[in-house]
């Protein structure tokens, strides 16, 4: 039974994209856009701090770091409430107007995304050769150019954390629900179709969709690695 | 002569060890000076303090009798480091780095990299990655990196530390080249004494972050003294007694009925050098011009990335390095008998 599911699921899968479903095809544009939006505006805050940390000594870093680590793991249904308590309309964030947005959901999920990028990528500059800070620092450089060398030679590892933070973002559930609330046209992402889907039984629409989800974030890991490879 | 850099009352800790003890020594301009000293000896740490990169615990470095801020340090020397650190980018990419820092326009720096790279015998090689050459291209690229940018001061950390011999033979002819046609004035720090004899016009020996001796070459090595009887042990440097011989050569009696031809016409006491990378070493005794053969045992062998380092006991104990190609080809192992051959020119003597 459950194979012939799957099977049917994968068929599907097929059709849907050989036919460029309308409605499957909106929920997947609308979810490339809220992970892609999330990703960027976690890097650029999370990318300066990972280069502090990674570079300099301050008292309480290993701390800041513990903190980073422990978030990793924050529960998305948890951080997706405390977004909609914000964003709501009597939230001290209320005013913006952003719960059942997709700017509002990209901000959630930017939240969540914000350890992955911090802690690996400050892992991936701690893990650079200490001689290439004192390299490019004795060959004149001042402190800005010094970090973005380093930034320069992590960047793989750095690749990295943002293809993870993209991958993370795309495939969870818990914040876009909470802040989006799954609104057709409007907030529906594929990770909520899913879960709708599946309650009202359509057992292999959600397996097709879920499969269009998988192909997606295989394909721009895939994608990644080759560039990186190519370098 | 001018005095270039001074060290001032330089202390420095790191942690509980003290790295270098209220250390005071002048560098001359437009000299090569050889800081020579076994390891933890303080030399690295007296180059990264000179060269900007650390701040000393105590006391200021003074560059043209000025005190200097690290920061100005940084832009008036380059240090290369004895562990080859390149860019993963490509060789024109590494040694443009310090040109685009200081402004440079695009036209000048690849004029001033093509000649740099000219410089260290590595032309065209502007394309290829940096982090695929062999260790010696590296640190000839590592060279060519530090003196494109044309240093008033070039700090040198074993430049030639685990090198092959032309590798070795290049390195030390472009800081020769430096120092003489730029007017670079050069700090190297060297385990090699004979490298520091034949390079530098003056020699620091420090022991345990001490100044132990400073003056001439011929000051530092033509004395007996307990640092170069310690620090000779690695180096092949003995004390010997020399007479002339009817061909003109000194033949010099290091004891243990060991005795060297060399080309130097000096007679009585005289330290002996012989650069490890000088010695041939053969299985069998080889027929040559070199004047000196002389049968040994291996009884150690270091791996030094492409080069092993061998101590030799032919009554005397003798450092030399072979590739190691060379080393498994030849079925080298603790133990092997081998001849070590090398010429009267290769023993350098210091009366």
């Amino acid at each position: 039974m459950t194979l012939e599911v799957l099977l049917e699921g994968f068929i599907q899968a097929l059709r849907l994209i050989v036919t460029g479903d309308p409605a499957v095809l909106e929920v997947t544009l609308r979810s490339i856009y809220v992970s892609v939006l999330s990703t960027v505006l976690a890097t650029t805050w999370s990318l300066p701090i990972a280069l502090v940390m990674g570079l300099k000594s301050f008292p309480g870093k290993g701390i800041l770091k513990s903190i980073f680590q422990g978030l990793l793991g924050i529960p998305t249904v948890a951080l997706g409430l405390f977004f909609y308590l914000l964003l709501s309309r009597s939230g001290p964030l209320g005013v913006f107007h952003l719960l059942y947005t997709v700017n509002g959901m990209a901000i959630g999920q930017s939240a969540l995304v914000t350890p992955i990028i911090v802690s690996f990528t400050t892992n991936a500059i701690e893990a650079t050769d200490v001689e290439l800070r004192d390299l490019a620092r004795t060959l004149g450089a001042p402190e800005t150019r010094v970090a973005l060398t380093v930034a320069r030679e992590s960047i793989s590892g750095i690749t990295l954390s943002i293809v993870a933070a993209f991958n993370r973002a795309f495939a969870e559930l818990g914040v876009v629900m909470m802040i989006g609330g799954n609104i057709y046209h409007i907030t529906r992402v594929l990770t909520t179709a899913i879960a709708l889907e599946t309650a009202m039984g359509e057992i292999a629409f959600s397996i097709a969709l879920a499969i269009i989800l998988l192909l997606i974030v295989l394909s721009i890991t895939f994608l990644v690695n080759a560039l990186r490879r190519s370098r | 002569m001018t005095k270039h850099v001074e060290v001032q009352k330089v202390s420095h800790r790191y942690g509980e060890r003290e790295a270098l003890k209220d250390l005071n020594i002048a560098f001359d301009e437009d000299e090569i000076t050889a800081l020579i000293g076994p390891n933890g000896s303080g030399k690295s740490t007296l180059l990264r303090i000179i060269g900007g990169l650390e701040t000393p615990t105590e006391g200021r470095i003074l560059v043209r009798g000025k005190p200097e801020h690290p920061n100005t340090l940084r832009r008036i020397t380059t240090l290369v480091f004895q562990k080859t650190a390149t860019f993963n980018t490509s060789v024109y990419e590494n040694l443009a780095y310090g040109l685009k820092v200081r402004g440079f326009g695009r036209s000048e720096i690849k004029e001033k990299v093509h000649n740099a790279l000219n410089m260290v015998g590595l032309e065209g090689f502007e394309k290829r990655s940096a982090r695929r050459l062999s260790v010696g291209e590296q640190q000839r690229i590592s060279l060519a990196r530090a003196l494109v940018i044309e240093p008033e001061i070039l700090l040198l950390d074993e430049p030639s530390a685990n090198l092959d011999p032309r590798s070795v033979s290049v390195v030390e002819t472009v800081i020769s080249r430096a120092n003489h046609k730029l007017g670079t004035t050069v700090i190297m720090a060297s385990h090699n004494m004979s490298q520091a004899k034949q390079l530098a016009s003056k020699v620091a020996a420090l022991q345990d972050g001490v100044l132990v001796a400073f003056g001439s070459t011929s000051e530092v090595f033509g004395k007996p003294s307990d640092f170069l009887e310690d620090f000779g042990r690695l180096q092949n440097i003995f004390s010997g007694h020399a007479h002339l011989t009817d061909g003109g050569l000194a033949l010099v009696d290091i004891g243990d009925d060991v005795k060297l031809e060399a080309v130097d016409a000096k007679e009585g006491t005289v330290n002996v050098f012989i650069r490890p990378e000088d010695i041939i070493v053969s299985k069998m005794p080889i027929v040559s011009s070199a004047r000196n053969i002389l049968k040994g045992k291996i009884i150690e062998a270091s791996d030094w990335n492409e080069i092993v380092q061998l101590k030799v006991d032919a009554g005397k104990e003798f450092i030399t390095t072979v590739t190691k190609n060379s080393f498994e080809e030849m079925k080298l192992n603790l133990g092997s008998e081998i001849y070590l051959t090398f010429k009267a020119q290769s023993v350098h003597l210091v009366a």
